[in-house]
């Protein structure tokens, strides 16, 4: 086993950087495609509906199926695979920035309204600032989907540290597969500490001392 | 000042919330709207600042009209306060204070100064700018709430029962507070509340309104003197109405005058001038003779040793009345508050008198006997 890190270090790194970036760069375009409709979404009343269980169907799509699907689009190698992923990283943070931007309290929205906020203003100064505890916490639970998917994304040809994996399946090398495991759950977990570490600094400091007194 | 004429409101259904509505509202004005739930009272204090749309009729303010305007920009003119306080959890009490000159796109210079400025005016610490409202009291929560509705000048605040959630205590003081802001700064103030006494208290005028419509419409004494009709005579309750029936007495009919003393004298002095007027308080104030608080025997009993002077060790808080109210509205707190006594101040916050519980005995001497010159005597007995 420790033979396994000590042989393959560069190749560690170097197959850990790629799953790394793969990862994020797919979190990060999900990030960037579902808050945004997240909070559209919380603004309408039907439309909300269709679209959370559209996006609940895809992701009943088995990811290895997904992977595949997006070979005949986008060919094989990193750019499919980042697709695929980030349409796994949709659902939890689209459907988080919904709930959190829709279970900011009533009577503090209508303060802000009252206070002569308009629409957009109430949505950058009260809503989407009291909603961020929750849109986080949708986007760590995807951080780790992501990594812990990523780890398919070799099958297409994308690297990361799946390519261990897959050889330690075809070579019967037990070390591979579990050596590739474990940097993989490392790299999940360490994702998830990161953006914890982002999350209490995110989020309003009015509401990290919530009924704390001085 | 503000003028309503037939402003109706009525929701899809049918339902008729406000029915022809008019009024006619003088600048500086307290006025309460006051009925029982469902009376409209509060959907036709959110029509005033158009966060509910009226089906028909007219609001003008100093002959504008306020249908016609930008909804935003009209609520930005006008201040609110509201029932559940609604401060934005994560700002800090600055920044909730001067949430509509942010709006407005103030210097930051000059918010900072309008937020001081304002936090003195509740009694609050300047230090509590910058806290957060899970940090402070739900009443000093809702002191933050009337600021944020003064915060850019505004000359008209509504307020949707803004004291409903708080203790007795801190109504009352709360109460007692915006009253006094109210005049000082001369507001026009707009007040929803379903509690009689309340309105009594604070308004100059009180709308009483039932199923949408405005009953009655005039001065708390007029409206006690002459109700209405039958509805308003029981939403009274009869007890208000007999109450309000002998002569009205204000308290500089009867305080008497308090034992002082001033701010930089010694606490032997103090206690001295204590044994030697027999009395138990003396209340503290400054060069001009201004009410600056109270000094009791409890308040200097622990502190005797490490402590030298009045200043050190007396109570800043501090429960008053003004010379021409009325004197059951100091019995009534005298009661209320389980008080020993209650000082009265001039118009400068100068002491100008006392009022004491031997006053309560008075009172009903006064209602059950009526014979003021009897009173008198026996005042001047229990001052000796």
């Amino acid at each position: 086993m420790i033979a396994f890190f000590t042989e393959n270090s560069s190749e560690i790194l170097l197959k850990t950087w790629e799953h790394f970036y793969i990862s994020m760069i797919a979190l990060l375009l999900g990030v960037v495609i579902a808050v945004p409709i997240g909070i559209l979404l919380s603004k309408t009343k039907y439309l909300s509906k269709i679209v959370l269980s559209i996006t609940s169907v895809l992701q009943t799509v088995p990811s290895l199926a997904l992977l595949a699907l997006m070979i005949p689009f986008f060919g094989v190698g990193k750019v499919p695979a980042i697709i695929a992923l980030c349409i796994y990283s949709l659902l939890p943070i689209l459907n988080n920035t919904f709930i959190g931007m829709r279970s900011v309290n009533e009577n503090t929205k209508g303060a802000g309204i009252a206070m002569g906020m308009t629409p957009l203003q109430s949505i950058r100064l009260v809503e989407l600032p009291l909603a961020i505890p929750v849109i986080m916490s949708g986007i760590r639970l995807s951080a780790v989907y992501v990594i812990a998917w990523a780890t398919l994304a070799s099958y297409i040809g994308a690297g990361g540290l799946g390519d261990f994996i897959f050889n330690g399946l075809n070579l019967y090398k037990a070390e591979l597969i579990i050596g590739g495991a474990i940097i993989v759950t490392v790299l999940a977990l360490l994702a998830d500490f990161l953006l914890s570490k982002l999350e209490r600094w995110v989020t309003p400091k009015g509401l990290r001392i919530e009924g704390g007194r001085l | 000042m503000l003028e309503i004429e037939n402003l109706s409101k009525i929701y899809r259904g049918g339902k008729v919330a406000v029915d022809k509505l008019n009024l006619d509202i003088k600048e500086g004005e307290f006025i309460a709207f006051i009925g029982t739930s469902g009376s409209g009272k509060t959907t036709a204090l959110r029509m005033i600042n158009r966060m509910v749309e009226p089906t028909s009729g007219k609001i003008t303010l100093n002959g504008k009209d306020l249908t016609k305007m930008n909804a935003v920009t009209l609520r930005r003119s006008i201040g609110y306060v509201i029932q559940q306080i609604g401060l934005m959890p994560h700002m800090t009490i600055r920044d909730n204070i001067t949430l509509v000159p942010h709006l407005l796109k103030w210097s930051k210079e000059k918010k900072d100064e309008t937020a001081r400025r304002l936090i003195e005016l509740v009694n609050l610490p300047t230090s509590y700018l910058d806290y957060y409202p899970a940090q402070l009291s739900g009443g000093q929560q809702q002191r933050i709430g009337v600021l944020r509705a003064l915060a850019a000048n505004q000359d008209i605040i509504l307020m949707d029962e803004p004291f409903g959630a708080l203790d007795p205590i801190t109504r009352d003081t709360l109460q007692d507070l915006i009253k006094d802001l109210q005049q000082r700064l001369n507001k026009t103030v707009i007040f929803v509340t379903h509690d009689m006494d309340e309105a009594i208290k604070l308004a100059d005028r009180i709308a009483i309104m039932h199923e949408g419509k405005l009953v009655q419409f005039d001065t708390p004494d007029n409206i006690l003197a002459a109700p209405a009709n039958d509805f308003v005579k029981e939403f009274i309750g009869s007890h208000r109405l007999i109450q309000q029936k002998p002569n009205v007495k204000t308290v500089d009919e009867v305080m008497i005058k308090p034992i002082s003393i001033t701010i930089e004298k010694s606490l032997d002095e103090a206690i001295r001038l204590m044994v030697e007027k027999r009395v138990d308080t003396l209340f503290v104030t400054d060069g001009d003779h201004r009410l600056q608080g109270y000094l009791d025997v409890e308040s200097f009993t622990g502190a005797r040793k490490t402590k030298k002077s009045v200043s050190e060790c007396y109570e800043k808080e501090i429960f008053y009345v003004k010379t021409g109210s009325k004197l059951q509205d100091s019995v009534r707190r005298i009661l209320k508050r389980n008080l020993k006594n209650i000082p009265v101040v001039d118009e400068d916050h100068r002491l100008v008198g006392l009022i004491t519980r031997a006053n309560i005995v008075d009172i009903v001497y006064d209602t059950i006997w009526g014979d003021e010159e009897d009173v008198q005597e026996k005042k001047e007995l229990i001052l000796e």
